[in-house]
């Protein structure tokens, strides 16, 4: 299998429920492999959380998810998050560990590679990042864009399949959100299959293949980006989009 | 002048304090030591299996684990020393032939801490931001590896303080075991300075074990004040965890 022929993600009618608030109403979304999806839409439309949904860290109540056009519900889900890279708002780096450790973490313990080895991955995953010289250094003490940046390459380090961007610049300051989202850029151009949710309207209609937009729980529109921002069908989409740009 | 001399007198008999210092010494703080170090290890273990049950799925765990923790802590240590040393001592002194009360000193000692380090250890994983179990499942760690490798670690780190106070409490309250009638060797500081005051009608005594306490606790209590300035200023807040963002829900434990 050489490094981008599989990675195409389904999902089908996901319903999703918190108590009796329906966060998730039935959404499909598809990403061919080696495309960039961008998901965009107001806080609390359930962008994040169907992120979540179809990398399992929350099961659905309803629908399924395929990646390569197989099911993956009855799957461990442990091995589906293996096969799909995440990036968080918040970064989450592990700060008891160095910048190093945190991406030779689970190379050792679930990539089984020695403790030389896995540093030597890091290390080069740090170098793609522009951070290998702070490979040592406790993620405290690195900014923000400079924690995102390992936090991608920890994700890169396990050669997903798919990469999920959950608000990746949104906790960034400003000067520092450029250098993120032109490592995006590169990874989206270089062919990895990505899901991108985000506010960066201008990342998402120069970079991605396929814009959607969802609100309260469901996909209100969905298509390429030149239709989606010129061409806007929905009232709700206009008001969005005027309320951003 | 005469209350100054008689106070005086009682308590700070030079002569009566040399006598039993050495019996301290060589009996008394190798004792009082090896009950709280003891019972401290077994205390950290035991609260660690409460804590890891304390937030388990398994609602019977959690039970488990609220049920011992608050009886337990509820408890006056006296009686828990009392009903443990008495009530099952003849038990194991019919098991094993042994007839000191010392494990069962040790044993009463580390139940009681293992409910006050349970709760320790718990809200200190309980407060690790939720983002982190979710980023190590991200990468593909099952909930167990997870919290080994990642949360308990963090939790841990931020207790430091309350645990070394934990242990503080456990030297002092390794007193109460004079109440099971330990013999000679087993005395630990106070029954000695105690037996020595009924010897001699004196409490000078209890002041030399008081000191002795003190030289133990007073360097630990400064050693929780320079852990938490050091965690206070020489790491960086940590942001709050943007909930929306976080959400680890239905399943996310699987």
């Amino acid at each position: 299998m050489s490094e981008f022929t599989s990675g195409t993600l389904t999902a089908k009618n996901i319903h999703l429920s918190f108590g009796t608030n329906h966060v998730l109403r039935g959404i499909d979304l598809h990403v061919e492999k080696g495309t960039t999806a961008s998901v965009i839409g107001p806080s609390g439309s359930g962008k994040s959380t169907l992120l979540r949904v179809m990398n399992r860290l929350i099961e659905p109540d309803q629908g399924d998810i395929l990646l390569d056009g197989r099911s993956v519900l009855k799957d461990n889900p442990d091995e589906l998050r293996r096969r799909i890279g995440m990036v968080f708002q918040q970064f989450n780096l592990f700060p008891h560990k160095t910048v190093a450790e945190n991406i030779s973490l689970a190379l050792r313990k679930i990539r089984g590679m020695s403790k030389e080895q896995a540093r030597e991955e890091a290390l080069a995953q740090l170098d793609l990042v522009g951070l290998k010289h702070r490979a040592d250094a406790r993620p405290a003490n690195l900014s923000g864009g400079q924690q995102q940046r390992v936090a991608i390459a920890r994700a890169l380090a396990m050669k997903p399949e798919v990469m999920f961007f959950d608000e990746a610049t949104s906790a960034l300051d400003p000067e520092l959100v450029k250098g993120v989202l032109a490592l995006m850029t590169d990874l989206a151009q270089g062919g990895m299959t990505m899901v991108v949710v985000t506010h960066e309207m201008g990342f998402s209609r120069n970079v991605s293949d396929v814009v959607t937009f969802m609100d309260a729980g469901v996909v209100v529109e969905s298509g390429p980006p030149e239709q989606l921002f010129n061409d806007p069908r929905t009232e709700r989409l206009q008001g969005f989009l005027s309320d951003v740009l | 002048m005469d209350i100054l001399k008689q106070l005086s007198d009682t308590f700070l008999d030079w002569e009566a304090m040399g006598e039993v210092v050495p019996k301290m010494f060589a009996v008394g703080l190798p004792n009082t030591l090896v009950l709280a170090v003891i019972s401290g290890i077994i205390g950290t273990l035991l609260g660690m299996a409460l804590a890891l049950m304390g937030i388990s799925r398994n609602a019977a765990a959690r039970w488990i684990a609220r049920i011992y923790t608050d009886v337990l802590r509820g408890l006056p240590p006296v009686l828990t020393i009392l009903v443990i040393g008495f009530g099952f001592g003849p038990i194991i002194r019919e098991l094993t032939g042994s007839t000191s009360p010392y494990p069962m000193a040790i044993a009463a000692l580390s139940l009681m801490s293992g409910a006050y380090i349970g709760e320790i250890f718990r809200s200190g994983i309980q407060s690790v931001d939720k983002g982190q179990l979710e980023a190590s499942r991200a990468l593909g760690f099952g909930y167990g590896a997870s919290m080994r490798l990642v949360v308990v670690p963090q939790g841990i780190r931020r207790v430091l303080p309350a645990l070394v106070n934990q242990f503080i409490a456990l030297i002092k309250e390794s007193s109460l075991v004079f109440l099971l009638g330990l013999l000679a060797t087993e005395r630990e500081i106070f029954q000695i300075g105690k037996d020595a005051a009924a010897t001699s009608g004196n409490l000078s005594p209890y002041v030399a074990a008081a000191i002795f306490y003190l030289v133990l606790t007073i360097p630990l209590t400064h050693f929780v004040n320079w852990i938490d300035a050091r965690f206070r200023s020489g790491r960086p807040e940590k942001k709050e965890p943007d909930d929306a963002a976080a959400v680890v829900g239905k399943g996310a434990h699987a």
